[in-house]
């Protein structure tokens, strides 16, 4: 369909034209493209920062601790993704609970100044202020993470499981720290579980349209928008077909390097082990 | 036009319930080739609460329901043919476009005897001439919903939320192309239907300067926004305002002196409809007076016929969010189907204003 061509309200001439990709070439898709990659790619690293800790932890705490934490990390994907952003939304929102929680706090902070006498200096400010945490791209990401980090956490931790806990032991025998330790043994083992969380949350986020179209701003729009519109009420198939095939077309280039960069590492670890 | 009604509870049950109802009978009713069925494909709870079972009763056919979010829903659910409806509930400009794709089929006039109920100003639209197609259901405008205690005069222009900084970062604007960009033309005094590219780029450019102080483009919540505090104005569809109109009297709506855009939603007969007499006779029974007056007051938005608004109270026909002031309707329009040409170049100007 992507090589169609829209001739009526609902008539597609399949003509294998490429009149669609020309369009896509146009500054503004390459423009909202890049701003996907660079909030994939945030998302996409700061779920590893959270998920390579929390990996850790679970694996290292005892069987009960173990299985009750994975529960809670499986549990909110039994429910649907929209209701777990639309709980963001009450959440994050002016009059959200995390407003209500800090209005609370100063409310309660200035009745100790104020028992203190102390009112009148005005640490805290004239009034509680609400932040803005919705509507903006910091929620966007923020809602991406949320949705996506277990599917970082979950396969680091299922490698970090397979690591014989004797190396790390070993590790520590022949004089080696922390630091040492998790770079030079930990990190090249679980680099399988990091390239794959890697493919999981960037592959989406890149796609996602439900999450910045109820969460985000004037000023979030990403591909998948745009894309979704073309189905909608663009009712521009063919074109919308064309941006998601570019779409593919990234996705499997990215696999493409992982599986050039995987063969290279395997050969080059096996050529140092022997 | 869109998102009716469905926020509060029980509607949502009922909606779910009469959905899981729907889903039961309907492929059972397409199997069997009952002649006393009606397979009615409506907006969620955009029908009075006793009228399916008072048309049962009066006519002796069975209507079995089925719901749409959105126009594009029910038109992508048609675009493949009719999956076996015999009434539909499309918007003015979607009328149009299903004329010209040849999915409606023309309407009898003869067998509705009750033509004659409906408001002379409805009989001639101009996006279907005569009527021929559409008999309209309900109409409504688009304008600003605000809140009364938060703003120091009425926002009686466009200028508030298009072109002014006063409110900055307390403004929602829908997110449908077609409708913020019309708002746009309709500010800058062009017509919502303009053909010219000069005007659209003039729309695109105000519309890109006034980016920064908009909140957000609402995807179908603006009245949630506006009834939470997280904006002061939102640019909605006057039901959607009248929804919380009712649960918060600080809230308030108003269209623009500039004029808007006015919306009809039309009961229409899809080709290949399976039951096409008893379509006849549904529409028929609800341009009854007493039937259309149970739906104005079960429904909240503007009737278009005109016997029927004759029976209903004043606290009605007076409610500045059904009927907006006689002036500020002539400056309103219809939208109109531009051709393919004209919807890319909005579709393209709408992804510029959210990518700068």
């Amino acid at each position: 369909m992507s090589y169609g061509q829209k001739v009526d309200i609902i008539d597609i001439d399949y003509s294998w034209s490429f009149i669609n990709y020309a369009r896509a070439t146009d500054g503004v898709y390459f423009i909202t493209l890049f701003k996907s990659v660079i909030i994939s790619l945030i998302t996409t690293f700061l779920c590893l920062l959270i998920a390579i800790p929390v990996a850790f932890y679970i694996s290292f705490s005892s069987v009960r601790v173990k299985s009750i934490l994975l529960v809670s990390i499986l549990l909110p994907l039994w429910t649907n993704l929209l209701i777990r952003t639309y709980s963001l939304i009450a959440l994050l929102r002016t009059k959200g609970h995390i407003n209500n929680a800090l209005e609370n706090l100063w409310e309660s902070a200035n009745y100790l100044l104020s028992f203190f006498r102390l009112a009148n200096h005005n640490f805290i400010g004239e009034s509680f202020t609400p932040l803005s945490l919705m509507h903006n791209n910091f929620s966007v990401i923020f809602g991406l993470i949320y949705i996506y980090v277990p599917f970082m956490i979950i396969p680091i931790y299922l490698v970090l499981e397979k690591i014989d806990r004797n190396i790390l032991e070993a590790s520590y025998d022949l004089g080696a720290n922390h630091k040492i330790t998790f770079f030079k043994i930990i990190m090249p083992n679980i680099s399988v579980g990091i390239t794959s969380g890697i493919i999981l949350v960037f592959i989406p986020c890149l796609g996602s349209f439900i999450i910045p179209e109820l969460l985000g701003g004037a000023d979030s729009q990403m591909i998948g928008n745009i894309i979704e519109r073309q189905f909608k009420s663009a009712n521009d198939w063919p074109f919308g077909s064309a941006l998601s095939f570019i779409l593919i077309y990234i996705t499997i280039i990215i696999l493409g390097v992982r599986y050039v960069y995987s063969k290279l590492y395997s050969r080059l670890y096996q050529r140092g082990v022997s | 036009m869109r998102n009716k009604y469905h926020i509060s509870r029980r509607s949502f049950l009922a909606g779910t319930s009469a959905t899981a109802i729907g889903l039961t009978f309907l492929p059972f009713s397409l199997r069997a080739k009952d002649q006393d069925q009606l397979n009615f494909y409506n907006w969620d709870d955009y029908i009075g609460e006793d009228t399916l079972s008072d048309f049962a009763s009066a006519v002796g056919v069975k209507t079995n329901i089925d719901f749409f979010a959105d126009n594009d829903e029910l038109f992508s659910k048609l675009r493949e043919g009719n999956p076996g409806y015999d009434i539909i509930v499309p918007s003015d400009i979607y009328v149009e476009k299903m004329v010209k794709a040849g999915m409606l089929d023309r309407i009898d006039q003869d067998k509705i005897s009750n033509m004659g109920n409906i408001d002379k100003n409805f009989l001639n639209p101009i996006f279907d001439p005569n009527r021929e197609y559409s008999i309209p259901y309900m109409w409504g405008t688009i304008g600003i919903g605000f809140n009364k205690k938060q703003v120091s005069k009425t926002p009686d222009s466009w200028s508030y939320i298009y072109d002014s900084e006063i409110y900055s970062g307390n403004i929602s604007l829908l997110s449908e192309a077609t409708d913020v960009i019309a708002c746009a033309l309709k500010y800058l005094g062009y017509s919502a239907n303009t053909k010219s590219t000069r005007e659209y780029k003039e729309a695109e450019e105000l519309l890109i300067t006034q980016k920064k102080h908009i909140k957000v483009f609402a995807e179908d919540n603006g009245q949630d926004l506006l009834a939470s505090g997280d904006v002061i104005m939102a640019q909605e569809y006057n039901g959607d305002i009248a929804q919380i109109m009712l649960e918060d009297d600080n809230i308030s709506y108003i269209v623009p002196k500039e004029g808007s855009i006015i919306w009809e939603d039309c009961l229409c007969i899809p080709k290949n409809a399976p039951h096409k007499e008893n379509a006849h006779k549904f529409i028929d029974f609800i341009l009854r007076a007493d039937i259309g007056a149970e739906l104005a007051d079960y429904i909240q938005y503007a009737t278009p016929n005109k016997a029927a608004k004759d029976l209903m109270d004043d606290e009605y026909k007076s409610n500045p969010a059904i009927f907006p002031a006689d002036g500020t309707v002539k400056l309103c329009e219809n939208m109109l189907y531009q051709g393919e040409e004209v919807s890319r170049m909005i579709q393209d100007t709408w992804t510029r204003i959210l990518a700068s």
